[in-house]
């Protein structure tokens, strides 16, 4: 059919809503079998477009329902739900190596679903629109109060929940490219968790002292939460991505001072030398930095700089000396890290031990390194500045193939909540395995 | 959603408000609150267990806000997010005056290009000037929009409102509507006058208004009997475009379901009854607004620049029902007669 139909009716429902909150794109009033394509628009911060589409076909009431309706081709195919936000990517003529990261969460991620006659994959902006749009992606819901926290020589962001509180706790740590990362940790909030982001390797104190800060500065950053009136203080979590998790698992077993009701690594690993602080840690890298592989488009893979997993118990955490739930979420297809073979590790050393019933872990074939919240678009490969002085820029590959790694974010952002939510809203018996996630 | 609708003022408030959101620009906030223990009264004296904030909207993401002023028509437009053109509607309030916008931002929240209609200053109901003109100037203003389908704008009204839409229907021979929405509506005044005579002419009957046991004002009976002369009413039989009727059978402001009922005959008689539909709901009141709004059985009115307190009539949960299910069968009145492929359909 190529008879233009009068009045294409579009709907996404809710049009406002959290950033992992699913939405309904129905498209009403379509000729039965009319081919139309659906489109995602979103322009990020940095200005760079980001898009996706998909194809489908009228059924025989002249509708389209993305939930239930299959895409025949485009940035993904099958009946996806969400497909039009997980399968974004830099249109046509963008630089390589893109990477979408909300920076301000006090404002929403603004998405333009449009509807265009006939199966197009390109040309969407000269196309004539039948109908579109806009819908609105929060990191934070309504009520959460962002506050920004120096105390301490702190460079944190402190994101409280709606309501008279007092709330867990949860301190949120990304990875080696440093920088003050909200998003997360305003997502948390959203879910009920008072959540600190902390910048560890750029903060304030370090550009002005050129000094790595140490584990007192984490000890700080627990103490404000432990000591803050709206959190209780015998209910705070740590959240590690990548080099977050290198400090959670430090913190975790070896602190005095920080004692956490759970943790979560996610894409992290156990591996470290003991003693010292973050710059003996980056330099034990550096040290084996001649390990860094290259894939066929000069892309840097340094999942290798870590192997094999050592035997010595000076190179690792001893993780037999955990004594709170632990959540590991790793991509068998990380090519940043080795996390796979160091969550296998970690189980081990537990069952040995005889705390594994502390161990929870979550293992996704053919994801990658960045295991971010869901609906997220995914990037295999991204640019990537180092913290080193001069920083240099890379091409680093993170692994994981578009489908699976989506619906790993999916799946592991429901079970760490779940998680969180028992350990930290749940009764006070610690260390269910959670074999039921 | 019973959170919502069962809202009421707090206790000590004032007597007869009535809950209505001026700025549609911004959400309404409601908090939604835990306190432990069955808890009837006190509530901010104690803690919640806990609270979450929660933003209701009548303008979804993109619609845009327009200022009428244009040919001596007052009004506020919303356009949908798109490329359009859309289908368009002119939305009008009642008897109490003034700009309402939220209706209309819903309505456009819902693919509609909706124009809210200023056709008299509050309390100045019985001096209203306006002829039926001003409201085809209104109704051609939305027609002509660059964004609009031209023949497809339809007319959309409560009390007043829909006795405007009626009229406009029946009698006009500038405006065609696609279609007709007429909530708690009547048909029972003469052609001619303006508005001012139109409500004058309602309160010739004034010794009918009865006061209930709290001294609220019932008006209904100054709309009975029904006149049979046909020449006292809107002749309906002369209305060619489907129309909805919605109706709550405990309205206490004006006899809406005697009158559809009467209109039903007429339009029978006259051939055009296959383009009504009509809703009625038990135990709902004049005041039919969108869904989850709270209920308001009586509120302060200003008549002849006096405060008193009308009837509208409704018992809360009925009336709620009778908006939630109302609404839905609107947008789907409205779908299929303004969106649809096929020529307009009558009947839902």
């Amino acid at each position: 059919m190529s008879m233009k139909p009068l009045c294409v009716k579009l709907s996404v429902q809710p049009s406002r809503g959290l950033v992992d909150e699913k939405f309904t794109i129905l498209v009403q009033n379509l000729l039965p079998g009319f081919q139309l394509t659906i489109h995602a628009l979103h322009q990020c911060e940095d200005g760079h477009s980001w898009e996706a589409f998909a194809h489908y076909t009228a059924d025989a009431t002249g509708t389209v329902n993305v939930s239930e309706d299959p895409s025949l081709d485009g940035t993904y195919s099958g009946v996806e739900q969400m497909g039009l936000l997980w399968s974004l990517r830099p249109v046509p003529g963008s630089k390589y190596g893109l990477r979408m990261r909300k920076m301000n969460v006090q404002t929403p991620m603004v998405v333009t679903i449009s509807v265009y006659q006939g199966h197009r994959t390109e040309g969407f902006l000269d196309q004539v629109l039948l109908a579109s749009v806009m819908v609105e992606r929060w990191y934070m819901a309504p009520g959460v109060q962002r506050v920004p926290i120096t105390d301490g020589k702190l460079t944190a962001t402190l994101f409280l929940p709606s309501g008279p509180g007092p709330f867990p706790g949860l301190l949120d740590l990304w990875g080696g490219g440093g920088k003050l990362v909200e998003y997360r940790a305003a997502l948390l909030a959203s879910h009920g968790i008072a959540s600190m982001a902390l910048d560890y390797l750029t903060p304030q104190i370090t550009k002005e002292t050129g000094k790595m800060v140490d584990n007192d500065y984490f000890e700080t950053a627990y103490r404000v939460l432990e000591q803050h009136p709206q959190i209780l203080g015998s209910r705070i979590a740590m959240l590690g991505l990548s080099f977050g998790s290198t400090v959670t698992l430090r913190m975790a077993v070896y602190s005095q001072v920080v004692k956490l009701s759970c943790a979560v690594c996610i894409s992290g690993s156990h591996v470290q030398p003991i003693g010292g602080g973050l710059e003996q840690i980056l330099a034990s890298f550096s040290k084996h930095a001649y390990k860094t592989r290259l894939d066929e488009n000069n892309q840097v893979i340094w999942r290798d700089l870590m192997l094999p997993i050592p035997t010595d118990p000076s190179l690792k955490v001893d993780m037999g000396r955990l004594q709170c739930p632990l959540l590991l979420v790793v991509g068998e297809d990380d090519q940043n890290w080795p996390t796979h073979e160091s969550a296998m590790d970690v189980k081990e050393m537990m069952d040995q031990a005889g705390n594994s019933h502390l161990l929870t872990v979550l293992s996704y074939k053919n994801a990658g390194h960045l295991i971010e919240p869901p609906f997220m678009p995914f990037a295999r490969a991204s640019t990537f500045k180092t913290i080193t002085n001069p920083p240099t820029k890379v091409m680093v590959l993170w692994g994981g193939e578009l489908v699976a790694h989506s619906r790993a974010q999916e799946d592991a952002w429901r079970k760490t909540l779940v998680f969180l939510r028992e350990n930290l809203y749940g009764g006070m018996k610690h260390g269910a395995s959670f074999s039921n996630l | 959603m019973g959170l919502l609708w069962s809202m009421r003022p707090v206790p000590g408030s004032r007597e007869g408000l009535r809950l209505r959101k001026l700025n549609v620009c911004i959400p309404q906030l409601v908090n939604i609150s835990v306190y432990s223990g069955h808890v009837g009264v006190g509530f901010r004296e104690q803690d919640p267990l806990a609270s979450v904030l929660t933003e209701r909207w009548y303008m979804a993401p993109g619609v845009r806000r327009i200022d009428i002023k244009e040919k001596g028509v007052r009004g506020t437009l919303f356009i949908p997010h798109g490329p359009g053109p859309f289908p368009g509607l002119l939305d009008m309030w009642g008897g109490g005056g003034g700009l309402l916008e939220y209706r209309a931002a819903l309505l456009a929240s819902h693919g509609y290009a909706s124009m809210a209609l200023e056709y008299f200053n509050p309390a100045e109901v019985n001096t209203a000037e306006l002829e039926l003109n001003y409201f085809e100037t209104a109704f051609n203003i939305v027609r002509d929009h660059p964004q609009v389908m031209s023949d497809r704008v339809g007319l959309f009204g409560l009390s007043l409102g829909s006795i405007v839409s009626i009229s406009l229907a029946a009698w006009s021979s500038v405006v065609k509507p696609r279609c007709c929405v007429c909530i708690s509506g009547n048909h029972t005044h003469a052609r001619g006058g303006t508005i001012g005579d139109v409500f004058n002419e309602f309160i010739t009957n004034v010794h009918k208004v009865r006061m209930d046991e709290n001294n609220y004002e019932i008006w209904r009976g100054m709309g009975l009997p029904i006149p049979d002369d046909i020449s006292q009413k809107v002749d309906v039989g002369k209305i060619n475009c489907p129309i909805l009727l919605v109706n709550g059978d405990d309205d206490q402001n004006w006899p809406t379901v005697e009158s559809a009922e009467d209109m039903a005959q007429m339009m029978r008689a006259a051939g055009n009854e296959h383009l009504l539909t009509r809703l009625e709901y038990p135990d709902a009141g004049h005041l039919i607004e969108p869904p989850y709004s709270p209920h308001f059985r009586a509120t302060k009115f200003l008549k002849d620049g006096q405060k008193v307190i009308l009837l509208w009539g409704g018992t809360t949960k009925p009336h709620s029902d009778a908006q939630e299910d109302s609404w839905k069968k609107i947008l789907a009145f409205l779908q299929q007669n303004m969106y649809s492929s096929s020529g307009p359909r009558a009947k839902l």
